[in-house]
Parts: structure tokens; C-alpha cells; sequence
């Protein structure tokens, strides 16, 4: 095995076209356990956290890029004003030692249907800026990213750069069931994101479906139905969290059945949006 | 390949390294300190956390090459020379110890926590101490000791 070292952006991206066998590590909290428990092999190890870029947040035109290596423990203490249903999700990875290490972008490079961030990142309609020496930087709206269990849209040749999202135009919470508080894979998961101007809500749902999906048909039900001036009616949330349930493809498996998670998903969807729209409320209020 | 990195403020040059050893196995077989424990190599009980560059991590899930030119520090680097850091002496006060696998981890980070929070809630300590797992305490001795650890430290630093 080699142990591939870039000390910058360009060296990382020659390395990864030069190397289609190497395995990008970042936090290795994915890598390592595989390696550890010897289920991956990669010929190398394209170590990416001494990129400077990638360790490093910065506003491009209002919007947000993150670096592929910001730890969760970073988007929690530096991000969570801007983009709270990101911070949510972050705060529920792992443990603290996870989270110093963890990062969304390989969360996205490992591309699991239970990833945390997978559901804040839809619902806030991020963008994931993918990068390669002989092509050049590609866009990949996150609805686009996933293709399958453990499978995504990055290229072979490409690197994760950044995650591009908007800060937060309104309320934004995470929802995620698991057995305990702390530690847990979601049994499944669920984001909202609320663009009052726009008079539209993003979803996200986690851990049910092969991959990690938006609601639309809930999405469109909300944009046409909804008052944005008046209280939800219960009748209202409760056919939001029926749309998205149904939106759902869920399986059983050890962490629960399918029958049980497409139940959570309509759960949390309810009460997701109930938690937004009075945030939505109030501020409109104060 | 050679790995050269600073423990417990001493630099190291380790050669013959793996490229997909972990730093824990570096720090046990290869450095001589045996200290953080290794009960699961997957990140799940925090046993092997040492402060990586000042963050406590799971050593286990750190690839050695990684960290090269870094600092770490160890459950061997708290103790003034002689001196016990107060945490490590509230683990033993309080019996948080009993067969003592988990207590290496466990110190590093209640002492982390200690450090960025000096008088932390209840709450506070169980969410700190989340990633790590106690087969035999049951945990309540661990809070003691954390919370006696914290009581002792704002009385050193009352003291001056
Ligand atoms: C104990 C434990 C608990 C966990 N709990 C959770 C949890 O609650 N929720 C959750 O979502 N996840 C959890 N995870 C999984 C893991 O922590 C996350 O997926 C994390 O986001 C991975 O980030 P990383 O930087 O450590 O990735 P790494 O392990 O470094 O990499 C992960 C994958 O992404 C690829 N990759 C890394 N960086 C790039 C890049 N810049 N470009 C392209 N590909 C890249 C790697 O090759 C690899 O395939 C847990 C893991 C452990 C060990
Ligand atoms: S040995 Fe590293 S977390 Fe268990
Ligand atoms: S004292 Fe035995 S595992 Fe904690």
C-alpha cells in the first residue's frame, strides 16, 4: 500500500487521476474501520487533510462553501446560525471524538442512505462542487448526488472540493429515530427546510429508501395548500407526513421494519414542519 | 514508511510503519505506549481517544501517515511528572475504575471536556462522555469522578 501525501489542491487532483486505486482519507471514520477490519484494500491512501482549501469554510455571493474536510464539530460551533438543519444533523453524528474527525464531505463520499447529512443538504437544495485535473469543476445539485446504496455521481477521477449551500432564507430543523441519543445510524430521518420568500419547503429524507430522497410530491402539496400567514391546520401536517411517507422505499432490516419506518418518516415529517411553522410564525410576529 | 510526529511534547521518528496501520497501533507496538486502550478499532467506545493537535479522537480510526508532523498526546502525557492530573486522581477517589480498560479513553475525555468547559451541567458530562463505552461501572461512579475532578480543579485554580 502507498500513502499518498498532497500538500495542495492540484497535487490532490493529480493523485486521484494518476491513482484511480488510491482511497481518499479525510476524517477516516468510514476508511479506517474498513481498512481495520480488513473489508477494503485500496492499492493507497490519498491522505486529503493537509489541503489547505479543503479545511476551510468561506461566503462566495452570499452563499456558503464548505470545504470537503470541515469536521461535524466545526459545522456545529461555526455554521449552526447559517444553516441549522446541517448543524442539527451534525450534532446527532456519533460521538464528540466522531464528530472532531467526521466530515460532511465524507459523508458524501461514502454516499450511505443513513448518512446524517444527506437530508439538511436536499431540503436546503445544496449543491456538491466535485472537481477533477483533466475536467474541471462540476456542479451536482445534491438531489442529483445519490445514485444508489453507497453509490454517487462522483466520477472516478474526481475529488468532493465543497458543498455549496444557501444560509438558511427560513426555519430548518432534523429529525432522526434511533435507539438511543447518542451513537446511533438513523433507523431512519427526515429534514425540512422552509424559504418563506419563496413560499416553498425543501425535504430531505434519511434512511429509507436506497438512497436519500426528496419528498416532492409533499413539497408541491405544501406549496400549493399552504397559508403562509395563518396557523397549520392539523389536517394539513398530517397529509404532508402521509406524502412523505410515501415518498419513502424503505426496507426491513436489523435497525427496524419497513412497515415502522415509513410510520417515523410521517412522523417526523409532521412534526418537523410543525416545529418550523411555529418558528415561521413567530418570527413573523416579533 | 517513517512517521514523525510529537507525543506528549516529545518528538518521534517511527520507522517501518504500515501505510494502513492506525495511529493507536502505532502508539502501542511502535512507540512503546500502551496506555489507550484498543477494545473495537471501529470508533464505538472511545477507548483508544488521545488529544490529536488539542481535539480528543479515536485513535484507532487515525491513519498513522496522518499524523505526521502532528502533535498528540496520550493518557501517559497528563501527569505532571509525579503529579496525577486531578482527573485521573477523582477516576481513582471515586472507584470509576474496575477492570480499567475503558479508563484510559474515558480520562482523556472528561479531561477535554474539563478544559473547554470547567463547570460543566450533568448533561454536559453525559453528552462528553457519550462515544465512550464502560462495560463494568454502570457509569455513575464516572460521573462522580468527573464532577469531584471539576470541583478540584476550580478549587486549584481558586488557590492560584
Ligand atoms: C462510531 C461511528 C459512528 C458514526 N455515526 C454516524 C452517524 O451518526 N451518522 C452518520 O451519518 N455517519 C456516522 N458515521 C459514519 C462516518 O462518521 C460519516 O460518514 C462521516 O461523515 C465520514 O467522514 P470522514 O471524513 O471520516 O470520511 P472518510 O472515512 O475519510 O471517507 C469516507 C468516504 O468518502 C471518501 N472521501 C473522503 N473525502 C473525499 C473527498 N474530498 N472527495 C471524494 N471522496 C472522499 C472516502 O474515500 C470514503 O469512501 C459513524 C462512524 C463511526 C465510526
Ligand atoms: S478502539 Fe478506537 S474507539 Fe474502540
Ligand atoms: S472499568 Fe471495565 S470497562 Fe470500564
Amino acid at each position: 500500500m502507498d500513502f499518498l501525501r498532497p500538500a495542495t489542491w492540484q497535487e490532490a487532483l493529480s493523485a486521484r487521476a494518476d491513482r484511480p486505486g488510491a482511497a481518499p482519507v479525510q476524517g477516516g471514520t468510514d476508511v479506517m474501520v474498513e481498512i481495520n477490519f480488513d473489508v477494503r484494500r485500496p492499492e493507497a491512501l490519498l491522505d486529503l487533510t493537509r489541503v489547505p482549501e479543503l479545511g476551510r469554510w468561506e461566503i462566495v455571493d452570499g452563499v456558503y462553501r464548505i470545504g470537503a474536510n470541515v469536521t461535524y464539530a466545526r459545522v456545529i460551533t461555526e455554521l449552526g446560525g447559517a444553516l441549522p438543519g446541517l448543524a442539527q444533523a451534525a450534532r446527532t453524528v456519533g460521538s464528540p471524538q466522531i464528530r472532531n474527525r467526521g466530515t460532511v464531505g465524507g459523508n458524501l463520499g461514502a454516499a450511505s442512505p443513513a448518512g446524517d447529512s444527506h437530508p439538511p443538504l436536499l431540503a436546503a437544495g445544496a449543491v456538491v462542487e466535485a472537481e477533477s485535473r483533466d475536467g474541471g469543476v462540476r456542479l451536482i445539485p445534491a438531489e442529483e448526488f445519490y445514485l444508489g446504496v453507497k453509490r454517487s455521481a462522483l466520477r472516478p477521477d474526481e475529488l468532493i472540493r465543497a458543498i455549496r449551500v444557501r444560509p438558511a432564507p427560513g426555519p430548518q430543523y432534523f429529525s432522526k429515530v434511533g435507539t438511543r441519543n447518542a451513537m446511533v445510524i438513523a433507523v431512519c430521518s427526515f429534514a425540512i427546510a422552509l424559504d418563506p420568500a419563496a413560499r416553498r419547503a425543501g425535504t430531505g429524507i434519511g434512511s429509507a429508501a436506497p438512497t436519500p430522497r426528496r419528498a416532492l410530491e409533499a413539497e408541491e402539496f405544501l406549496a400549493a395548500e399552504l397559508d403562509w400567514d395563518a396557523p397549520l391546520p392539523p389536517a394539513l401536517a398530517r397529509r404532508f407526513g402521509e406524502l412523505c411517507a410515501r415518498a419513502a422505499d424503505p426496507i426491513d432490516d436489523v435497525r427496524g421494519t419497513a412497515a415502522y419506518r415509513r410510520h417515523a418518516v410521517a412522523v417526523l415529517a409532521r412534526r418537523t414542519l410543525g416545529w418550523a411553522w411555529d418558528d415561521h410564525l413567530g418570527r413573523r410576529a416579533a | 514508511m517513517r512517521v514523525t510526529f510529537t507525543v506528549n511534547g516529545r518528538e518521534e521518528v517511527v520507522d517501518g510503519v504500515w501505510e494502513g496501520e492506525s495511529l493507536l497501533y502505532v502508539l502501542r507496538e511502535r512507540v512503546g505506549l500502551p496506555g489507550s486502550k484498543n477494545a473495537c478499532e471501529q470508533g464505538e467506545c472511545g477507548s483508544c481517544t488521545v488529544y490529536l493537535d488539542g481535539s480528543p479522537v479515536c485513535a484507532c480510526l487515525v491513519a498513522a501517515g496522518q499524523a505526521e508532523g502532528r502533535r498528540v498526546r496520550t493518557i501517559e502525557g497528563l501527569a505532571a511528572g509525579d503529579r496525577l492530573d486531578p482527573v485521573q486522581e477523582a477516576f481513582a477517589a471515586c472507584g470509576a475504575v474496575q477492570c480499567g480498560f475503558c479508563t484510559p479513553g474515558l480520562i482523556v475525555q472528561a479531561h477535554d471536556l474539563l478544559e473547554r468547559v470547567p463547570e460543566p451541567s450533568d448533561a454536559e458530562i453525559r453528552e462528553a462522555l457519550a462515544g465512550n463505552l464502560c462495560r463494568c461501572t454502570g457509569y455513575e461512579k464516572i460521573l462522580d469522578a468527573v464532577r469531584l475532578a471539576a470541583a478540584r480543579k476550580a478549587e486549584e485554580r481558586r488557590s492560584g
